[in-house]
């Protein structure tokens, strides 16, 4: 019985797959913690879709398809914001009308370009497929990405709670937007090879609201978004070898159990557990 | 050491002041918020901004916080440009409580040090003197106690104390505060005022963004009147009369003539309440209340009149 | 050459799926000027994935599509609204948490019943394969739809603008708000036909926003918005003849060009128009 539980540890392309999925987890969840709290959940959605066009154009001039899923990604979020700030048009509206056009268009050059790119592979990842070249792309990519969250992990902070007194000290706002939205896109991209660009979101969002359900420190909240989510990915790999099920839909699943224990059982915000914090009523 | 430099410092500074120059600021519809706007204040003054919604108040602030780049003219804070006061941390900016997120996952502490990114490196590694500071400025609004609470669980005034706790960190010498009074007690209020009088003796420059009309003399020794340009600025006493705001505002501010009021004893002499807020509610003589009666007002007028004096 | 362009009319099912998508576009693009106007363009892309489970589920058990499909996108919009009133977490958070979930669910079932249901039909479309009962269901839809916004657009049009004044004038603004919901669930499911999961959300909101860039009238955006649905819809499933079927992708793809256009050339609101109006003020 013990046996048979363990079995899945001992093949090779399930160690590189929990290895890719919890590397993936990781990142995202980080991400996440920041996109949630800023309000980005859409635009996350919105630039994993819009990297299609990058990746088929890069395939096409022989480019590096990472490169070509990063550009396409920032492209839609400066384009958004270029058209919400000359058009009466509301953001929301803008960001569906931009990234639906250009995975249209993605999909429409999927069809004339002439490549062994697999679209199910690009829409839901690939992860039980993992080669040891996508998981040191993933490694480069998603560590590099971590590294500079972390070191710039206030002003990032500071950036998504109150943006006018980041720059009242002087910080270049302007920036860390540019910034954030750039860790974001190769965040995404170094995820596709995992779980794809339809399921990336999740791994973008649910995270960051169990985070923020459990904890109401930052600390906290990017720590338990990160645990969580590597677990999330290491139980859904597992899981999905057992079922014979869309391994990237079991991790996202995993997840979502778990914001639903956060959601009933969260300490101070649970549905089930909450009590209503009494005030400081000292010295008001 | 680092006293003696930083006096040297302050000593060959330019004196602080805020300088706005002719500006125009019109934004990417086609809407010109603010044409030809000046204004020249110097350290130790608090001036209060006044103008109804719509007139260009926000604007000006903005400008001069640097959140808005003025199509024509400049603004200098301390002899330099906006953009390199903020980095050298002169400036200091108090939000309204509307903007602030209070679910966020941060507690006072936090909110407080922000205060002090801007003189820590990149890695915003806290030091002894970051700590000594914070602590400092939460004990002058009395917030201290409350340093481990997240932000969301205060009441009112000491979300705003919170805030104000922040400015002090930042030891900026000009602190702009978005309409402070808002959604805070009396008590809070008096506080806020007291600390802003305080920090005006030791050479601070406020400016004040205000709906509160009633407490602008109070505290406020200058006045900017503010509408799609600054009509008028300079001391309370000279440019906050009656004619000035009936002026800059009129039709706009409501207006109450008490000619002949019943809080008055008929002595022939009339008031009149400028509000920017609600319809003040006014008791007259024995708890009367004004305005309840309106279509007998002339009848009541003329009983008080020959009600005997009771002085 | 004319007779190369006739090509795909000799099919009869190219026609079909011509005139269906043309049906749906038209739908889809009325109800986008009110899905645009209430800011329900991220709602819409998330109840266009949170279909995906019942649709699965009701080929998987033999139901029609339109009724799992529409189900579970009542849930999902039905737990979005509790989460969010529950909790203090932002709106567009709830909607990703809640959408991915659900399309995850579908995705999983989809794996696990392969032999039921294809992926592709779902996540693309599958219009030019579309079986007689499907396109019913469809006409049905379409019919049902464009008779409520017939009746009710100027109530919904008020509760989209300003949703207090509607109940100030004793409107139901609860209902109005379900009824909404539910159109757009419908229409979801609908186009879910024609263009898959994924680009749904473009036929509900581009051609309101291009319509918006054109007009400040709310029955000349109806109408813009409308025949640009429509014509859109059937020069691009004519079109995927030529481009290996993907009908979605040429759909969506002559919309966000129309959309492009407007915003550079319109004439009050387009980009070219702001700069003159600047220019000529300062």
């Amino acid at each position: 019985m013990i046996e048979k539980l363990l079995e899945p540890f001992q093949f090779p392309f399930m160690q590189d797959a929990m290895l890719a999925g919890a590397v993936v987890a990781a990142v995202c969840a980080v991400l996440s913690c920041y996109l949630v709290l800023k309000g980005w959940s859409l635009m996350g959605d919105a630039i994993s879709h819009a990297v299609l066009p990058g990746i088929v154009i890069a395939y096409a001039l022989g480019a590096p398809l990472a490169l070509g899923a990063f550009f396409s990604g920032l492209f839609c979020a400066v384009s958004t914001g270029f058209i919400k700030a000359n058009s009466r048009i509301k953001e929301d509206t803008v960001m569906g009308v931009v990234f639906t056009g250009l995975f249209a268009f993605g999909l429409v050059l999927f069809t004339k370009v002439k490549s062994d790119l697999h679209l199910d592979h690009i829409l839901f990842g690939n992860i039980l497929g993992i080669e040891p070249r996508d998981l040191k792309e993933m490694l480069w990519i998603g560590g590099g990405t971590l590294a500079i969250v972390l070191a710039l992990r206030k002003d990032l902070l500071l950036f998504c709670f109150d943006p006018s007194h980041a720059r009242t000290i002087g910080l270049r706002t302007n920036f860390l937007y540019y910034l954030l939205l750039s860790l974001l896109a190769a965040t995404i991209v170094a995820s596709l090879k995992a779980v794809g660009i339809i399921l990336v979101i999740a791994m973008l969002v649910t995270p960051g609201c169990v985070g923020f359900l459990f904890a109401d420190r930052f600390g906290p909240m990017l720590a338990i978004a990160s645990v969580g989510a590597v677990f999330s990915a290491v139980a859904g790999v597992y899981v999905s070898f057992f079922i014979n099920g869309s391994t990237a839909a079991c991790i996202v699943l995993v997840q979502t159990l778990l914001f639903i224990v956060a959601l009933l059982f969260a300490p101070k915000r649970g549905l089930l557990t909450r009590r209503t914090v009494p005030l400081a009523t000292q010295g008001s | 050491m680092k006293d003696a430099s930083a006096q040297l410092a302050a000593e060959n500074a330019p004196a602080l002041a805020i300088d706005v120059r002719n500006i125009t600021v019109t934004y990417p519809n086609g809407n010109v918020a603010l044409r030809d706007a000046s204004l020249h204040l110097e350290a130790g003054t608090i001036c209060a901004l006044v103008g109804v919604n719509g007139s260009g108040k926000s604007t000006l602030f903005k400008s001069i916080m640097g959140f808005v780049k003025p199509t024509r003219g400049a603004v200098e804070i301390g002899g330099r440009p906006v953009r390199e006061a903020q980095r050298q941390n002169l400036v200091a900016y108090v939000p309204q409580s509307e903007e602030v997120d209070w679910t966020f996952p941060v507690s006072v502490w936090d909110v407080v040090m922000m205060g002090r990114y801007g003189y820590m490196n990149f890695l915003r590694i806290a030091r002894a003197e970051d700590r000594h500071v914070a602590e400092e400025s939460l004990a002058r609004v009395n917030m201290l106690e409350f340093r481990d609470r997240q932000i969301g669980e205060l009441s009112g005034g000491q979300k705003k104390r919170v805030f104000l706790a922040r400015a002090l960190a930042q030891k900026a010498r000009v602190i702009l505060l978005d309409e402070p009074f808002t959604g805070v007690d009396v008590k809070t209020e008096e506080a806020i005022v007291e600390l802003l009088r305080a920090l005006r003796r030791e050479g601070h420059l406020m400016l004040v963004s205000t709906h509160n009309l009633g407490s602008v003399p109070e505290f406020c020794d200058q006045v900017a009147l503010v509408n799609r340009t600054v009509l008028a600025a300079g001391p309370t006493a000279e440019v906050f009369t009656e004619d000035n705001l009936s002026a800059a505002f009129g039709g706009v501010l409501r207006h109450f003539r008490f000619d002949e009021s019943t809080i008055q004893k008929h002595d022939g002499r009339a008031i009149t309440v400028l509000t920017d807020d609600e319809r003040p509610l006014v008791f007259g003589k024995g708890g009367h209340l004004e305005y309840s009666q309106r279509s007998r007002h002339e009848k009541v007028v003329k009983e008080r009149a020959e009600e005997p004096d009771d002085e | 050459m004319i007779d190369a362009l006739l090509v795909p009319l000799h099919y009869e099912y190219m026609v079909k799926a011509i005139l269906v998508s043309g049906l749906i576009g038209g739908v889809c693009a009325f109800l986008s000027c009110f899905v645009t106007l209430k800011g329900w363009s991220l709602m819409g892309d998330a109840l266009s994935h949170s279909v995906v489970p019942g649709v699965a589920v009701a080929y998987i058990v033999g139901l029609p599509f339109a009724a799992g499909a529409f189900a579970t996108g009542l849930v999902a919009a039905l737990g979005m609204g509790l989460i969010k009133t529950k909790t203090a977490l932002r709106e567009d958070a709830v909607i990703g948490v809640v959408f991915t979930s659900f399309f995850a669910l579908g995705l999983l079932l989809i794996s696990l019943f392969p032999s039921s249901v294809d992926l592709r039909t779902i996540i693309f479309g599958n219009i030019l394969g579309i079986a007689d009962p499907d396109i019913w269901q469809i006409v049905i839809i379409s019919a049902v739809t464009l008779g409520v916004l017939g009746l009710k657009w100027r109530d919904l049009l008020l509760f989209c603008f300003d949703p207090n004044q509607a109940r100030a004038l004793g409107l139901n603004v609860r209902l109005l708000h379900f009824l909404l919901l539910t159109l757009l669930s419908a229409t979801a499911v609908a186009a879910l036909q024609t263009v898959g999961a994924c680009l749904v959300v473009a036929m509900l909101v581009t051609p309101g926003a291009t319509a918006y860039l054109l007009t400040d009238r709310f029955s000349t955006m109806l109408k813009l918005a409308a025949s640009m649905g429509v014509g859109t819809s059937l020069i691009g499933a004519y079109v995927s003849y030529f481009f290996d079927g993907s009908t979605g992708g040429c759909i969506v793809t002559l919309q966000s060009l129309l959309f492009v256009l407007a915003l550079v050339f319109a004439p009050k609101h387009g980009l070219l128009a702001a700069r003159a109006l600047r220019r000529s003020l300062s």
